[in-house]
């Protein structure tokens, strides 16, 4: 679980830091250029592999944790509400099920298409040999429609109040706790979930509002 | 001494397989009784009508023994943090309260009748593994065994665990990863308990999982309910026990 959740949260700042080319006013050049690497590298397959599988396990396990655990807890008591706990820390398995959710719509949209179909347009630029797909118009074009940028921010909301959690809790989790860096470590906690998910947050918005030039798609060469 | 007029909504199931309800009960007390003072008022009159007194259990009613497990208003041992039932005094309530009043809820504490659960499984986690094998007799000479004061320190404030059970009512998980986490750190952070370090972690969590205590999923509640104040570090101290003992010992 923690191990896991570890290796997502290093996945997220690749991801995230990535993905920020989405904003380049570039027509969509380096972005597109980017995604036929991460896609194409034999290195990048194999940790992209780990990754499906560990997202796949760290949900798994996830939820038969609380299924487990809800069975131990005795029952509700009738009145008042015990100190201590925060909401995030007691509904991290319905956050990861908002999140898995996401996680299957916003593969759906680009992975499966990138991946597995041909229906994106093909552009070559200068300075860079060979074609690549034009997923940058898939996403400007996606990010057109407002109900997919509001499920988006709920995804990237219940992403960072998990996180909010998670962090720290990794580090309890594994024993890595010490009254010199745990205050360090649950600052970070709160400084990393708000940076990757307003990280991602930026980018539908970005698409949805764009700055006063209109986001040029379909350039065939620049 | 200022009268108080309470309004009690208490938990009262005859046996463990009895559904059980809450019976309401006006009693009269004062702010200067303790807590189960002011059930022992409830339980006269009860008895004195012929009724039923609700069971609860108590013994030393100073705080130190553990046995005074209940939950009042949703906060195992009540409202107030670091202290137990027992030494919650009426004060803290006002004249004309309703306070409601329910046995801890955990799997693995089954409730035998009213207030009172069984904690059995918390002597069968120290039988477990909760001891030193040292052979008795005449006790050793002070200093002999030089300990640091930093871990005295330490293993001494994990030693303040009166194995009440709050934290596994307190928790969403009803896990009693604190209870657990306080014992082994109280003895396997002196030398005399170190040695036998592996095999007590693994048994005692073992033992834990066994008795049908949920997971640590770190939701800290323990902490905040424990009336001894026992640290979550505790809990992060046995899990890296646990994850050295797993990986290096042959236990
Ligand atoms: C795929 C959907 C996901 C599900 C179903 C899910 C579910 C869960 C659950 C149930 C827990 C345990 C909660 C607890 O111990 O209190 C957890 C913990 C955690 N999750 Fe997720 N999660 C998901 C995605 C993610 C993602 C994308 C990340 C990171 C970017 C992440 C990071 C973490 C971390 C760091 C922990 C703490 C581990 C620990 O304390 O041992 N999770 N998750
Ligand atoms: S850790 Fe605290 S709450 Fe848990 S049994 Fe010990 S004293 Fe009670
Ligand atoms: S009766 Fe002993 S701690 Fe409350």
């Amino acid at each position: 679980m923690s191990l896991t959740g570890i290796f997502l949260i290093l996945f997220l700042i690749v991801h995230m830091s990535g993905n920020l080319q989405l904003l380049a006013d570039d027509g969509g050049r380096s972005f597109n250029i980017y995604a036929a690497f991460m896609s194409e590298n034999p290195f990048i397959r194999v940790i992209s592999i780990g990754l499906y599988a560990s997202i796949l396990l760290h949900a798994i396990q996830g939820i038969a944790l609380a299924l487990a655990n809800r069975k131990a807890k005795g029952g509700k008591y009738a009145h008042g509400k015990v100190a201590g706990a925060t909401w995030a820390s007691k509904n991290m398995a319905l956050l990861g099920i908002l999140i898995f959710a996401f996680l299957c719509l916003h593969m759906a949209d680009f992975w499966v298409k990138m991946r597995f179909t041909d229906t994106l347009t093909m552009v070559t630029y200068a300075g860079h040999d060979e074609a690549v797909q034009d997923i940058y118009s898939r996403v400007n074009v996606a990010f057109q429609e407002l109900w997919l940028v509001a499920v988006y921010l709920i995804g990237v909301t219940a992403l960072c109040i998990h996180l909010v959690h998670g962090f720290q809790s990794a580090f309890q989790t594994l024993g890595l706790t010490h009254k010199k860096y745990t205050p360090l470590i649950n600052a970070l906690g709160w400084i990393y979930s708000i940076a990757i998910c307003a990280g991602f947050a930026i980018m539908p918005l970005y698409h949805y509002f764009p700055p006063s030039y209109p986001p040029t798609t379909n350039s065939a060469s620049m | 001494m200022s009268a108080m007029k309470l309004t009690l909504h208490i938990w009262r199931q005859r046996h463990a397989n009895d559904t059980g309800t809450f019976e309401t009960h006006v009693v009269d007390a004062n702010e200067h009784m303790s807590f189960l003072e002011m059930l022992d008022v409830l339980n006269q009159t009860l008895i004195e009508q012929k009724k039923e007194p609700v069971a609860f259990e108590h013994d030393c009613r100073e705080g130190i023994c553990g046995a005074c497990s209940m939950v009042i208003n949703g906060r195992p041992h009540g409202p107030l943090g670091g202290t137990t039932a027992c030494q919650l005094h009426m004060r803290h309530f006002q004249n004309g309260d309703h306070i409601w009043v329910e046995p801890f809820r955990a799997k693995a504490f089954p409730v035998i009748r009213d207030l009172v659960v069984d904690r059995g499984s918390f002597d069968r986690i120290i039988q477990a593994g909760g001891f030193v094998s040292v052979n008795t007799g005449a006790a050793v000479d002070g200093n002999t065994i030089p300990i640091e004061k930093d871990l005295a320190s330490q293993s001494m404030d994990a030693a303040a665990c009166i194995g009440c059970g709050a934290c596994v009512a307190a928790c969403p998980n009803g896990s009693a990863m604190l209870f657990t986490a306080a014992k082994a750190s109280h003895l396997g952070l002196l030398p005399q308990g170190e040695v036998e370090n592996a095999r007590r972690v693994q048994a005692m969590v073992h033992q834990h999982d066994k008795e049908g205590f949920g997971r640590c999923s770190n939701t800290y509640a323990c902490e905040a309910e424990c009336p001894k104040e026992i640290s979550v570090s505790n809990i992060a101290r046995l899990n890296r026990w646990y994850l050295k003992s797993s990986l290096t010992s042959n236990v």
